[in-house]
């Protein structure tokens, strides 16, 4: 049986797993899960998870979620070149640190920036109060400032001379709020010669494709015109933000 | 050289690295310090932790922050027993799978709790309005409610018949909304159940000990002085309340 790979490249986490995937060679099917229009809400998408999140991994009976940890079971099972996730013991630490941490700052701080330029307006019908949209901005850029001081430095990659799973998780939380029209990259160029790195090394062709349907995130307002917003959604988001 | 773990243990991930530690006879030297005094942001911590958040370890020259990294790192250098942290494929997916999903999850909800019954209208006297105090009881429940349906089903501990890390991570997290008053286990067996169990295998005595600070959280708000946490007082108010 082959992996399933349930994903919806609008979203951060289904990039850095397709990413993964893609670069290391591992077969799967691609199961399209359509987060605008509420399917992670179905009951057919409940029987695969509960959580009502992507990405989800189906490998035979095996269900998994949450991406770092499927990153983590791919490179384990997949026996992915050691550099992704380290076997030694201080370089690996550097990378789980970065993934803990970032949970709760660059992928919060630029899913609400994201939400905040890309897709309330466009739920809502009205753009989102300045003084909330200065201070979720505000935190994106501590975030980015964190990232360089400590995370970053004057490394070519997060941990070091070589590309691991920490610089692939960063780089699609940081395209979130790129895609709204933030170009989180102008202005720090120590980043900016990051993520042209981490993109050489990922494949421009593979990191373009994952990329392809946020990047055409203005299009959001349409895709909602046409399929109409199931209310419960609606409400979600609202209350999400409130 | 010695291992250093900077803790306070008003901190959940504090708890969790101080009693995997302790558990697992680490010999340590305990740096005791106080949050609520604002060491975290002194210049000497700043060269342990640029993170500015607790814990943080130093093993020899080596610094490492996030409490998910810490014991991953601990249990692999101590070579612990193998359930904390299984070398099995899928039960090692496991306990990551919680780890990742816990930091947006209890672990977010959990704390609001804390600060919203307690610390926020005791120490910094400000009033929490009641949507969001109901908003915030309302995401705690679903958490747990996900806890109880897809983390623990039937099983003794989350993994399975053996206590891993994610049972320590999981449990530090519910009771700091405990240390604030609230009865997380009141109507919920399986989950009292299930924390008895984990009391047990930690150990109550050192379970007790790692928790003293928090269960006496209500009495010491008491004693605080409102002035001294003026500082803190805009960054909360704006990170909680806006």
């Amino acid at each position: 049986m082959p992996l399933e790979l349930y994903l919806d490249l609008h979203s951060q986490p289904c990039r850095s797993v397709f990413l993964f995937a893609k670069i290391n060679k591992i077969p799967f099917e691609f199961k399209a899960v359509d987060l605008s229009a509420g399917e992670q809400y179905g009951d057919e998408f409940g029987k695969v998870s509960i959580i009502r999140k992507v990405p989800v991994l189906k490998d035979g009976d095996f269900i998994l979620t949450e991406s770092i940890a499927i990153l983590q079971y791919l490179a384990a099972k997949h026996h992915t070149p050691d550099h992704w996730y380290p076997a030694e013991l201080q370089k690996r630490a550097r990378v789980d640190e970065f993934l803990s941490w970032q949970h709760t700052n660059i992928r919060t701080h630029g899913s609400k920036v994201f939400w905040f330029r890309g897709v309330l307006p466009a739920v809502t019908g009205a753009p989102v109060p300045k003084e909330k949209m200065d201070a979720a901005v505000e935190d994106l850029n501590m975030s980015l400032k964190t990232f360089e001081d400590k995370f970053l430095q004057s490394r070519p990659f997060i941990i070091g001379d070589q590309i691991s799973v920490a610089d692939l998780v960063a780089i699609v939380e940081m395209m979130q709020p790129v895609s709204t029209g933030l170009d989180v990259f102008q202005g720090r160029p120590v980043l900016s010669e990051w993520r042209d790195r981490v993109k050489k090394e990922i494949g421009v062709e593979v990191f373009d494709e994952a990329h392809k349907v946020i990047m055409n995130v203005d299009t959001l307002p349409q895709t909602f015109e046409n399929k109409g917003l199931p209310e419960f959604l609606k409400l979600r988001i609202q209350k999400m933000f409130n | 050289m010695s291992l250093e773990m900077y803790l306070d243990l008003f901190s959940q991930p504090c708890r969790s690295v101080y009693i995997f530690a302790k558990k697992n006879d680490i010999q340590f030297d305990y740096k005791k310090i106080s949050l609520f005094e604002g060491y975290q942001y002194s210049e000497e911590y700043g060269k342990i932790n640029l993170l500015r958040k607790v814990p943080a370890i130093k093993d020899g020259d080596f610094c490492l922050a996030e409490s998910v990294a810490i014991m991953l790192y601990l249990a692999e250098k101590f070579h612990t027993p193998d359930h904390w942290y299984p070398a099995d494929l899928q039960k090692c997916a496991r306990v990551n799978e919680y780890l990742s999903w816990q930091h947006s999850a209890i672990r977010i909800h959990g704390s609001k709790m804390f600060w919203f019954k307690l610390l926020i209208p005791k120490a910094l006297e400000v009033e929490i309005p009641k949507e969001k105090m109901d908003n915030a009881v309302e995401d705690l429940n679903a958490s747990l409610n996900l806890f109880e349906e897809k983390f623990l089903q039937d099983r003794p501990f989350i993994v399975g018949d053996q206590i891993s890390l994610a049972d320590l991570v999981a449990i530090v997290e519910i009771m700091q909304p405990v240390g604030a008053g609230m009865d997380v286990f009141e109507n919920r067996p399986k989950l009292k159940a299930w924390k008895d169990r984990v009391r047990a295998e930690i150990g109550a005595e050192l379970f007790d000990e790692a928790h003293q600070a928090i269960l006496y959280a209500q009495e010491a708000v008491k004693t605080m002085d409102p002035k001294k946490m003026e500082h803190f007082k805009p960054k909360i108010l704006r990170y909680f309340l806006s």
